[in-house]
């Protein structure tokens, strides 16, 4: 029986908020764009940046995989947020994208279109993202989603019986340990309480030997090479799917070109090739060619984020908590104004990394959110949030809606 | 060791700094005899505290804080003022006598005061100098030149010494910028707290007024220091009058005393928000600490900052701070806002968030309170102690 590694990546800007304060409030409704170009903030610049490290060369090196090896194959997620920044920004790396759509062996998975976390808040508002997102991918890839994966891979039952009932073969979840038991993620898997859709679970040991732990030299295995990652898998007996889900900016942005992650990529195909039997799927091919071994039951939700596997780098605080129900208090008032550009920077500010950008929890160790973060510190972060906030609600007095 | 001042009996953070190094480098088994210009009797056991008396006076009494003049009582009986100026040269004569009949190691001495003390010192011992930077003339100045003779000395100190310490990596850059002296001769040492040596909080506070006015949904700015220029008080009521635009329900807690004291009121009046801005004066005691407790948000905005204590003694009441870049304390804690001193638009950026959002106000609190518990002086004394132990050392080779 074959064995398929199954990649997919995920691609997401969000629209930073710029140092927006309480002066601005009131008088200049732009939250997102009128920043120096070298500012921390500046998603102009940040979308160069990425595309440059990471975008760019990775598509390079995948359409010349997909080139070279018939049996190769991917999945990616894109939101419509790094869509739009690419299309004002660098429209030369969304071609880049979509020539690798068009290889058809590249999947796309669906989404919300603002990378939001609104399923736990606005199930109506979550919908319209999601459909938004269906609209977009069409428009721009002329492809239709069938798997469908929610921001952060933020999962549970309820999630998975809305895309069971919305259409979706398959949903894509971390393959948390207290949620599999002794079970492997290397299967495919039913979630309960559906008739229909499929459940793909990231192994996130496989998947983060290659998006963290690969450039760590105090890791007992660095350097990891092609060959010594396929032949874990080959060893591995138990299971048909290797689901390796990260961010598409492991290579070259969270894992430099210098420390060989592009080799690494340049070599997977071939190394596990090279044993009969094995081979890539996306992750509908998985879908289609494993029957599932068993239910998986989720009652609370599982991310694909820290040591918790929770939504508390979302939501774990006071700040951030305040800041999303303000946000949401909102909604019926905002898409009752009918004003379009009032509606899409609320959505905007939807987008779950201003809500990571306000988490504490290891502020002080200076350590991955830091890194991510473009203000110096959650409290920045949290006071242009609230100030756009502010600004939204004098937008609303002024048509005459009262808040 | 020299210094000017030691608390109860101090006007700032110098005495608190002095005594709390000192209390942490006894505990490392550094024997000190630390030489006050006046006579009181400190309740101090872990080092001996001597007077620095010319041989014809009989006692030094201060007449007020540490910088204002001082009361001779002659042998004779007759008793004179003296200003700082005399009190300074009368200070280096008696350490001059007093070294000849001891044995020091080390001769550390505390910012510029002390310093003519300190060469004396040094010349007649040949013992290493430590000259500590507390504050540079500027930094007291407000950010000016400040003035020349107090500059002169301070120079003369730092080429002198055989090591500087600097309180902030703040300080150390001002030391080397002004007084161009070269990095790798500054040593920055931060000062810190004793996260259990504050008086705790009693059960009522004394501001009921606020208390009160807090209860119908008011929020308090608390801002405690001296009324000086260094502090940058005009920019914060210049804040403030944005923050009360925005946020009404403001009011601004200003505790000192000090020569700005009355064209701050009247600034507060030109802005019109005396009705939300409050001065108390100078307070002491229970008064002090239930200023910082009585906060939303705790405001230090000055110009310079060699380190800046207030911030931590706020936190440890339960208060958030914003504090200036310009601080060395802003070097130590990092769960706070920092604003530049000139940025008026941010500082009341920063204030109004925090008074409109109680949960900013509370994660900035915990986490900051998280950084203070762990803060000692243990740490400061450790490096000192290996910094006399390699002087004494050379000296000795």
């Amino acid at each position: 029986m074959s064995r398929a590694i199954i990649l997919y990546l995920h691609v997401h800007q969000p629209f930073r908020i710029r140092h927006y304060t309480i002066f601005d409030a009131g008088k200049n409704h732009d939250y997102f764009f009128t920043m120096p170009y070298e500012d921390r903030t500046s998603n102009e610049r940040i979308i160069h940046k990425v595309a440059e490290k990471s975008y760019l060369p990775t598509n390079a090196k995948l359409l010349e995989l997909l080139h070279r090896y018939p049996e190769f194959r991917l999945s990616i997620s894109i939101t419509g947020t790094v869509i739009e920044q690419l299309e004002m920004w660098s429209p030369m790396t969304l071609q880049s994208f979509k020539d690798l759509i068009d290889t058809g062996r590249v999947e796309i998975v669906g989404e919300t279109y603002h990378h939001s976390l609104a399923f736990f808040y606005n199930q109506q508002e979550f919908e319209t993202q999601v459909a938004m997102h269906r609209k977009k991918v069409q428009e721009v890839f002329g492809k239709t989603p069938a798997v469908f994966r929610n921001t952060e891979l933020a999962y549970n039952n309820d999630l998975a019986y809305w895309a069971d009932k919305a259409g979706y073969k398959g949903i894509l979840a971390e393959g948390w340990d207290p949620i599999l038991g002794w079970r492997s993620p290397n299967f495919v898997y039913r979630p309960s309480y559906t008739e229909n859709i499929r459940l793909l679970m990231k192994n996130y040991r496989l998947s983060d030997d290659i998006a963290f732990r690969f450039s760590n030299r105090n890791w007992s295995e660095w350097p990891l090479t092609a060959d010594k990652f396929t032949h874990w898998l080959n060893e591995t007996h138990d299971g048909t799917n290797f689901n390796l889900f990260m961010d598409y900016e492991t290579f070259g942005e969270h894992q430099w070109d210098d420390s060989g992650i592009f080799n690494f990529l340049h070599h997977l195909p071939e190394q596990w090739l090279k044993t009969p039997g094995n081979t890539f799927m996306t992750v509908s091919e998985a879908i289609d060619a494993y029957e599932p071994v068993d239910y998986v039951d989720m009652p609370y939700t599982v991310t694909w984020a820290d040591t918790e596997r929770d939504l508390s780098a979302w939501l774990g605080n006071r700040m951030q908590q305040q800041a999303i129900h303000a946000l949401y208090d909102l909604h019926d008032k905002i898409i009752g104004s009918k004003d379009l550009q009032l509606i899409e920077d609320y959505r905007r500010l939807q987008t779950s990394d201003h809500f990571y950008y306000m988490c504490t929890k290891w502020f002080n160790d200076g350590d991955i959110h830091a890194y991510f973060s473009p203000y110096e510190n959650p409290y920045e972060a949290f006071i242009a949030f609230m100030n756009a906030y502010h600004d939204m609600k004098f937008r609303l007095n002024e048509k005459g809606i009262e808040v | 060791m020299l210094g000017w001042e030691l608390p109860p009996y101090n006007s700032g953070g110098l005495g608190v700094a002095c005594y709390q190094l000192c209390k942490a480098l006894s505990k490392k088994n550094i024997d000190i005899e630390f030489v006050l210009p006046y006579n009181h009797d400190h309740p101090i056991d872990f080092m001996k505290v001597t007077a620095a008396h010319p041989q014809d006076v009989k006692a030094i009494k201060m007449s007020g804080i540490a910088y204002d003049s001082y009361k001779y009582i002659f042998a004779d009986g007759h008793e004179e003022y003296l200003s700082l100026t005399e009190q300074q040269s009368l200070y280096e004569r008696a350490v001059a006598q007093l070294v000849k009949y001891g044995k020091y190691d080390v001769i550390h001495a505390h910012d510029w005061l002390t310093f003519r003390a300190a060469l004396r010192a040094r010349q007649i011992t040949r013992a290493p100098l430590i000259v500590h930077i507390h504050s540079v003339e500027r930094d007291r100045a407000g950010g000016n030149d400040g003035n020349p003779y107090v500059r002169e000395i301070e120079s003369i100190g730092l080429l002198m010494a055989d090591k500087i310490i600097a309180v902030s990596e703040h300080t150390k850059r001002c030391i080397m910028r002004d007084y161009d002296i070269p990095g790798d001769k500054i040593e920055v040492i931060h000062n810190s707290i004793d996260s259990e040596g504050l008086e705790p909080l009693d059960e009522h506070n004394a501001y009921q007024y606020l208390s009160a006015m807090k209860q119908q949904g008011h929020k308090v700015v608390v801002s405690i220091g001296r009324l000086t220029m260094q502090k940058n008080l005009p920019n914060l009521l210049r804040a403030a009058k944005e923050v009360i635009a925005r946020a009404p329900k403001t009011l601004f807690l200003i505790v000192g005393s000090g020569e700005q004291y009355f064209e701050l009121i009247e600034q507060a009046a030109e802005l019109g928000i005396s009705r939300n801005v409050i001065f108390t004066g100078f307070q002491r005691g229970k008064n002090w600490r239930d200023a910082y407790a009585i906060g939303d948000v705790f405001v230090m905005p000055s110009i310079s900052e060699p380190f800046g204590l207030t911030p931590l003694e706020a936190i440890s009441y339960g208060t958030p701070v914003v504090i200036s870049k310009q601080s060395g304390v802003s070097e130590v804690i990092k769960n706070c806002l920092k604003v530049d001193f000139w940025d008026v638009n941010e500082l009341a950026n920063q204030i109004t968030a925090i008074v409109m959002n109680d949960s900013l106000r509370d994660e900035l609190h915990d986490n900051s309170y998280h950084e203070f518990v762990n803060l000692s002086w243990d740490n400061s004394a450790h490096k000192l102690a290996n910094i006399y132990r390699r002087h004494y050392a050379e000296a000795a080779a």
